[in-house]
């Protein structure tokens, strides 16, 4: 895998320093962008800003996330943290009219975590019916597919879709999608089978339910962990006024429940179902955008409650411009006020011991204010206020504090 | 304006990364929690709580680390949450018989239950013809100071044929030391046997015993101590480090004591009432440390409000379970500095007595009999007020 990956960056690399020095730059174009307000959650991937040349079907892009931030926890703090979050890069080529490929490489913390987040090949027979294969993003919810830094307004990706849901989460896989349009409305359907989850979803070292404990499996994307697909499939639905709105589901079994031909556990299974929804109300130009997800994991009942059998959460995104002008000389800046409301329980259910209730939770809230320069670039303060609650439900502890940093596109 | 707008945000800037440290929450007060280390470590020592603080708090057993495959809790804090009480969730559960020849049940899995296990593999279940108890995990907090107390002290304190006449006995538990319990300078040996003082029963020598015991018996870590796996009985290869069994030992004794938090007349009021109605010969409230290597513990007085002895309780107590020369009515007294704080570590209820079977402080003084009996009369018979000014009295502890 390692191998793969350094391949893809020399050849990247390669193909950044050759146009460099044969080519005016001049030549390079952006690629258009579809600005028919009709684009949906599973567009994002392909609706980003790409820089071409004339004549080579190759597109190239990426974004860049870095960060300071100063959080405290009940009195302690670990002071000034500098982080450089994501740097991504993004090769498409447009192999035929109707054949097209990317790729988004992603390099998390420096080169702590690196990782292929997408690569697949689409293949379209009909609008209706477009097949894509190789490493996909599973499309559940909103945030997975379209997950980008310059995207959003806050430092932090919400803890719902990348801690409860595992954003990122791209397995390898085929599966169909396709999108139909009417006047206002777009309607869009996709459906994946892929690798899926593994046993460390329920055995990990969060000490909880925790479905991104897989992303820990170096071998996912070489083999699946039982050898049963996991299912992914989601409807959207977008009017060009209302907004958008997603449901989708994913589903599985997640246990190696045999082993050489020997029956090890029963076949359990893990599903979640996730509803999104975003829209810009009319006049004041506020944007909300939200995601509730919901999950249910076969837990043995002989394991240990400390592993839940359901979790649910999600966030709500608020995003109100409030000065749109020339601001340090960046024509049709936009400065924005922002909040966001997040939610987490890990674990719902009540003790066998005593019939209370499994604590758990997670809630926050970010206000902030975030400056869009340009289209592509977000510079960004937020003030962050979690309240973190144990299995028990002993004193909230209470983590809060400043985080100022920009990501952008190139 | 044009020019002033980069020198605003640029005196912005400056002005959050100076203040906003007073934007984060404040730390709670040192007496209002339990974690924290004993004051005047030295940088080593920190270094050390710190190791011990991370390996109890922070390592998660799973299957890939060793976790079971039977097992109570998948981490020390899992039953030691904020470093205190445990909640039910966490209850262990110790089973024997009702006689001192030792327990005749290691062969059937004993002496604790593991009825948890990894998926795949089946609980343990409580072998016919035992007898069982259920334990609360106690608070840890200031056992470096227990751990510190002479052998000579103790018994002192003890009366175990009531001699002085007041129907209180307090008897030491004397056991035989495990392969690994190198006995502390000045132990008072008799008849092959050691006086214990860890756990409820008081059966666990020192607080390295009670650790690899707990990982072994709790988590179903094997360790250079405690080699045994307990599903399958047969000698393992260690799953822990004796380097982090030690860390850990050294965080639980130098863990700090719990902080007193409130004064006044009416605390000075209550806690003369529970003087005099006799609960301070069990609840022994002053103690002094022998001498100890780490300077912090060694010759110092402190409150922990219980003698280290074990007492008849009476038959409402009585589990018809044994551990040591503990018989079955018989419980160490338990300390009850941290009392008031057990709430914030059990889920902001009172889960008390060695069962957690008492839900209030009046409601665990009132299941006290035996060597009890007459202190729970004399605090039956105080008026509401005076009941009040004992229960404030201990949860100020």
């Amino acid at each position: 895998m390692r191998n793969i990956i350094t391949l893809t960056v020399f050849i990247y690399f390669s193909g950044s320093v050759l146009v460099h020095a044969q080519i005016d730059s001049t030549l390079l174009r952006r690629t258009n962008q579809d600005t028919s307000k009709l684009l949906l959650n599973m567009d994002a991937v392909y609706n980003r800003p790409f820089l071409a040349t004339n004549k080579v079907p190759v597109a190239l892009g990426g974004y860049v996330e870095a960060n300071w931030q100063h959080l405290g926890t009940d009195g302690v703090t670990e002071g000034h943290q500098f982080q450089m979050r994501r740097l991504t890069l993004f090769v498409a080529s447009g192999i035929s009219r109707r054949i097209k490929f990317l790729s988004e490489i992603e390099f998390e913390d420096g080169t702590k975590e690196i990782n292929i987040e997408f690569a697949s090949v689409d293949i379209e027979f009909h609008p209706m019916f477009n097949l894509r294969g190789g490493v996909v993003m599973n499309p559940i919810g909103a945030f997975n597919q379209n997950h980008d830094g310059p995207k959003w307004e806050f430092i932090d990706r919400p803890v719902s879709a990348t801690e409860m849901l595992p954003a990122t989460w791209s397995n390898v896989g085929f599966g169909l999608y396709g999108k139909k349009y009417n006047q206002n409305w777009v309607y869009a359907y996709e459906f994946y089978l892929t690798n899926g989850f593994d046993d460390q979803i329920i055995s990990n070292d969060q000490n909880k339910t925790f479905l991104p404990a897989t992303k820990q499996n170096r071998d996912r994307f070489e083999e699946s962990s039982n050898g049963v697909p996991l299912i992914t499939g989601k409807v959207g639905l977008r009017n060009k006024i209302i907004g958008e709105l997603g449901l989708s589901y994913m589903g599985g079994v997640y246990n190696k429940f045999q082993d050489d031909g020997l029956v090890l556990d029963e076949r359990r299974r893990v599903n979640t179902w996730v509803v999104d929804f975003n829209t810009t109300l009319p006049k004041i130009k506020t944007y909300v955008v939200t995601e509730w997800a919901f999950v249910k994991v076969n837990v043995p009942d002989t394991y240990t409650q400390q592993y839940g059998k359901k979790q649910a959460g999600g966030f709500l995104d608020i995003v109100q411009p409030i000065i749109r002008k020339n601001i340090f000389g960046f024509e049709k800046s936009v400065l924005n006020g922002v909040c966001r409301f997040e939610y987490v329980d890990w674990n719902i259910g009540k003790f066998t011991e005593t019939n209370g209730n499994i604590s758990e939770d997670f809630v926050s809230v970010v206000p902030g204010i975030s400056w869009r320069p340009t289209p592509q670039t977000v510079i960004r303060l937020n003030y962050r206020y979690n309240w973190t609650t144990d299995l028990l439900g002993n004193p909230s502890s209470k983590t809060a504090g400043f985080q100022f940093g920009f990501s952008s596109y190139f | 304006m044009k020019g002033r707008l980069p020198v605003l945000a640029f005196a912005c800037a400056l002005l959050l990364l100076a203040s906003c440290e007073k934007f984060e929450p404040i730390a709670p007060n040192d007496a209002a929690i339990l974690d924290g280390a004993l004051s005047g470590l030295t940088e080593a020592e920190n270094f050390r709580f710190q190791k011990g603080d991370i390996a109890f708090n922070d390592e998660i057993f799973t299957t890939a680390n060793g976790l079971g495959p039977l097992f109570v809790a998948t981490s020390c804090g899992s039953c030691h949450a904020r470093d205190g009480k445990g909640h039910p969730f966490t209850t262990l559960t110790r089973f024997g018989q009702i006689d001192g020849n030792g327990n005749l049940f290691l062969n059937s899995g004993g002496p604790q239950l593991q009825h948890r296990a990894i998926p795949g593999f089946t609980p343990e279940q409580i072998p016919s013809g035992a007898t069982s108890s259920k334990i609360i995990p106690p608070a840890i907090t200031g056992l470096g100071f227990l751990d510190a107390v002479t052998d000579s002290d103790i018994l002192a304190w003890a009366d175990p044929d009531d001699l002085d006449g007041d129907g209180i006995s307090g008897t030491a538990n004397w056991v035989e030391l495990k392969s690994y319990v190198v006995p502390r300078a000045n132990s008072v040996f008799q008849n092959g046997k050691y006086i214990a003082r860890f756990g409820q029963k008081g059966a666990a020598y020192d607080l390295l015993q009670q650790t690899a015991q707990a990982y072994n018996q709790d988590i179903g870590i094997t360790s250079f101590f405690e080699p045994f796996d307990t599903y399958s009985g047969v000698k393992f290869d260690p799953e822990i480090s004796s380097q982090a069994i030690h860390d850990v030992v050294f965080y639980l004794k130098t863990l700090k004591a719990p902080l007193p938090r409130s004064e006044g007349e009416a605390i000075k009021s209550g806690k003369q009432l529970f003087i005099s109605s006799g609960c301070g010969k069990c609840h022994r409230a002053e103690m002094k440390t022998g001498n100890s290597f780490i300077a912090s513990l060694s010759n110092k007085t402190f409150y922990p409000y219980t003698d280290l002895l074990l007492h008849d309780m009476g038959t409402g107590l009585d589990d018809g379970y044994t551990e040591g020369s503990a018989k079955t009515a018989e419980w160490r007294t338990p300390a009850l500095w941290g009392l008031g704080l057990s709430k914030n570590s059990q889920g902001g209820h009172y889960f008390l007595l060695h069962d957690g079977r008492a839900k209030s402080i009046e409601e665990a003084i009132l299941f006290h009999g035996g060597e009890g009996n007459q202190s729970r009369e004399s605090f039956t018979s105080l008026s509401g007020d005076e009941k009040e000014k004992v229960i404030n009295f201990l949860e100020s502890l």
